[in-house]
Formats: C-alpha cells, structure tokens, sequence
C-alpha cells in the first residue's frame, strides 16, 4: 500500500523534470528589481528577483557572473536571461540566472559611474591638468549641433558680452549612436584650425539618453587630450556629465560658457577706465610726494641759512688754523728748550769749566794738604814735648837731684836686692856730681818684706 | 616703440596696462620713470579703447561638410 505515496524526494525530482522539460522555463527572459542580495564568499550571487506583485528567489553562479559588468545592487532594475529550476533540498523552485544586465536607465548610471571611476583613477579629472582659460580669447570654436537652443543662447551672449571675437561652429551631432564619434571629430577639427584659443563643447538640455554621448570614454579622451582649453556645456543646471568632469572648466548651461568664456566688454571698458584713473592718481600722487620732498627739502636748515653752511666752514678753517700755529709755536719752544738744555749741558763741560772744577779741586786738595800737614806737625810736636816731659821725669839725673843714688857692682850692674851684696863686696854708687867707691859694710835684710 | 604696440593683442595690451597701474601705485618710482609709465599706459588704454571699439562684423562662421567657413546666422526661432 506504501506504494502509493511519493517520497518528498521523488515528488520533488517530478516537479524538477517537469520544469527542466518546459522549454519557456528552460529559456527565461524577465525583469525586475533586485533585493536581499548577497555575494558570497564562494563567488555565487544570490538575490531576489521582485516586482510590485511577486518575487523569485534567485541565483546567479560564479562562472556566470564573472563576466558581468557592472555591480549588481539592491534597488537596481536589472534585465535576466535564465532557466526556471527547482533547489530539491528546500523545495523551492528558483531562477538560475545566466545573464543579466542593467536595466535602462540603471543601465546608464551604472555604466556612467564605472566610466568615472575609471578616468579618474587615470587622473583624467585632476586639477593639475586643467588648463587656463583665456581672458579675452580672440577666437572661440564651438563644437555642438548647428541646430538648437544651445548654439543660439552661446553665440547670442558672445555677441552681447563680447562682439570682439571671432567665433567658428564646427556643427556635430549630439545625440544618438553616431554623436561620440561626431563631437570627437569636431573638437580634431577645431584643433586643425590653428587660431581657436578656445573651445565650448556641449548641447542643451535632454534626457541622461540624449546627452549620453558627453559621457562616452571616446569623447572624455578627446577632451582630455585637447591642446585647447575647453569649457564644457551641457544641458542644464543638474546634469553632470563625464565631459564636465574632464572639461578645463564646467559650465552649467550652454549660456554660461559663453558668459565663462568671455568677459563683459562693458567691465572690460570699466576696468580700463580704472585703470586709466589708477594711472592718473598714481603718477598725481608721485608727484605730490615728490613736490613734498621738494618742499622740505627747501624747509631745510640748510636751505634757509645757506651761509650757515660756509661759515661753519669758515670757522671750521679759522680753527684748524689756530691749532696750527699753535702746534708750530708749540714746536719751536719744545726745539728751543731742547736747545738750551743741550748748550747747558754742552757748557758744563766746556774745557775752562773743567779746568776750573779741576784746579778748584786741586786747591781745595792742597788745602787739605796743608792743614792735615800742619794739624800732623802740630800733633807730632805736641806728642814730642809730652814725650820729652815723660822722658825727663824719667831721667835718672833728675831723679838722683832729688837725692836718689844708684848702685852698681864691678860688673856694672845694678844692685837692687840685698841678696846681690855680700860684706866687704865693692860697691860704686853714683849721686848727682859723682861716683862713690864704696865697701859694703854689712847686710841687713829688711824682714817685713 | 608704437609700431610694436600697435601689433599688441588685446589681452597684451590690457596686462600691460594693469602691469603699469601696478608699478605705478608702488611708489617709490622716479618722477621720470613715472611720468613714462604714464605715457605708456595712456598709450595702452587707448589700443585697448580702440581694440573694444573695432567690433568683429561677421563674427560667426561655420565649418561645412568640406571644411570650408560659411558664414553663420542664428536662426531666430520666436
């Protein structure tokens, strides 16, 4: 009985070969909006698929979606080619996505913002490859549809604001398959003529579609690789095209670039005006300041007392004139007592001063000669009677006046001791007037001595 | 001398002024260099007055299909 029932799996597989056999499902061509999607690790994509009404569960595998070009996103309204099949394991049939695309205008967008990633990595928008727009260009090259608001409102206010320059249209398309290539033949021509200093390209207003070859990569490298400044023009105010990006400078309106490119000649007729009058005031005050210079010059110490200036001189001469004579006079004395002092010297020892000095000396020197004689004479006489008194006191005669005798033996020696005499022993004592030979009697020997 | 500013472009000629205007509201310039920066500049704002008064007549032309200029008018459209 248990044949009767189907095994989930074997119901499942049914469903699944029914499906796979059906060739619309096989071969599906659909459209919706993307959600819940999911890119996973493993490289397959994963997504709903949904529109106002209904939703399919999706998947796009690896090796399909390698090949896409641009980033699927939530929100994003994409075209699919793909297979309806069925994922046995939750029982859930599913669209197997082979192909998918952008789809209309999701398709622009992301197309244009891949190209703007892509040029401004390569710099295509950076500052340093700005170039200069001129002030007053003399000629302008217009590159856009000879037809249409945008070529009348540019050469109308070039004529309004500038009617010195000349202006060349070089007529493009501007939309459609075939503008691209136009406008980037046009910017070529515009090159070839060899006096444009500038150039407008763009178009007016339009739908993404319509201006979508201002965001072409050939027209961005046209641009980029123009040797002409380029003032970019296209639409209106809220399109922003790949060309604006790339352009020397974006105008937001064709008018615009036309007011951009060109001054106004009645500034430019202010400005020379102000300049005019800058010149005149300038050179004015130059010479009010030199006038002022002049006048304080003549206010001047100087200038009013001119003579001050000479007598200051004057006296300054009469000055250096006293100090000259005075240093002269100077000179004289300082020669003239150097002079004297020399003559003095020179007379100190002159020979009749010397002579004088010698025989002063020599007197004075015989002088003392003298006196140290005389003192000397004197002295030795004084010395001689003091020793001739001496020697008379001494004289023995004198003495033997006064009544002294002297003994003397035979042998004429002098007798001074008893021991010399003995009894009956001559002695000769002599006296005054004489000599008394004499017998000594006795010898007495005085005791106390 | 004017023979060359007479070969002067506009924009030339309008740089050179404002380069005089310049120089000259510097100061400190001698009365004779000043009094010559005033000719010039007198000299240039009249090529410049001139330059402005000499409008282009036909301003516009076009490019045909053979690289010719042709002359262009705006289609007035109202």
């Amino acid at each position: 009985m248990s044949d009767k029932y189907l095994t989930v799996s074997a119901l499942t597989k049914y469903l699944k070969r029914k499906l796979e056999m059906d060739r619309h499902l096989t071969n599906v061509w659909m459209k919706g909006e993307i959600s819940n999607f999911n890119h996973h690790s493993r490289g397959h994509m994963y997504l709903t698929l949904k529109d106002e009404g209904a939703r399919i569960q999706s998947v796009m595998f690896a090796g399909n979606n390698r090949s896409l070009t641009f980033q699927p996103e939530n929100g994003m309204n994409v075209l699919v080619k793909g297979q309806v099949s069925i994922f046995e394991r939750y029982g859930q049939y599913q669209l197997y996505i082979h192909e998918m695309e952008p789809d209309g205008l999701g398709s622009l967008f992301a197309a244009f913002e891949q190209l703007k990633k892509k040029l401004d990595k390569a710099g295509y928008f950076s500052p340093l490859h700005k170039k200069q727009i001129p002030m007053y260009p003399n000629h302008i090259g217009v590159v856009t549809s000879p037809t249409g608001a945008a070529i009348r409102d540019i050469i109308t206010t070039l004529k309004r604001r500038y009617p010195y320059t000349k202006v060349t249209i070089f007529p493009v398309i501007v939309q459609g398959e075939h503008a691209a290539p136009s406008i980037v033949s046009g910017i070529k021509q515009a090159h070839e003529q060899k006096d444009i200093e500038l150039l407008i390209v763009g178009r007016g207003g339009g739908s993404l579609e319509d201006l979508w070859a201002f965001n072409e990569e050939e027209v961005a490298k046209a641009i980029f690789n123009a040797s002409i400044p380029i003032i970019s023009a296209v639409g209106h105010e809220t399109d922003t095209t790949i060309s604006d990006f790339v352009a020397d400078l974006r105008a937001a309106t064709p008018t615009s670039a036309a007011e951009l490119a060109v001054p106004n000649f009645l500034d430019v007729q202010q400005q020379i005006d102000r300049y005019v009058h800058r010149i005149q005031r300038a050179l004015l005050s130059t010479i009010q300041q030199k006038e002022h210079q002049i006048r304080q010059l003549d206010q001047s110490y100087l200038f009013r007392f001119p003579d001050q200036l000479t007598r200051q001189k004057e006296q300054h001469v009469d000055q250096l004139d006293m100090r000259m004579k005075h240093e002269a006079q100077n000179a004289l004395h300082r020669s003239k007592r150097v002079f004297s002092n020399l003559l003095q010297q020179l007379n100190k020892v002159h020979p009749e001063v010397q002579l004088k000095d010698h025989l002063f000396h020599f007197k004075q020197t015989m002088k003392q000669l003298e006196s140290s004689m005389k003192q000397r004479v004197e002295h030795e006489e004084r010395t001689f009677t003091s020793l001739l008194d001496k020697l008379m006191l001494l004289n023995p005669l004198e003495v033997m006046k006064r009544g002294f005798a002297i003994p003397y033996d035979h042998n004429n020696t002098f007798v001074t001791s008893v021991q010399q005499m003995h009894p009956d022993d001559d002695v000769f004592v002599d006296v005054q007037d004489g000599t008394l030979h004499c017998v000594v009697k006795q010898v007495e020997e005085k005791k106390h001595v | 001398m004017s023979e060359d500013k007479k070969e002067l472009s506009f924009e030339e000629a309008i740089e050179s002024l404002e380069t005089i205007v310049e120089k000259l509201e510097e100061g400190e310039v001698p009365l004779e260099k000043a009094l010559s920066y005033y000719q010039e500049g007198m000299k240039l704002s009249k090529i410049c007055n001139d330059k402005l008064k000499h409008v282009q007549k036909e301003m516009v032309s076009i490019m045909d299909e053979t690289g010719d200029l042709q002359s262009f008018d705006i289609q007035e459209e109202e």
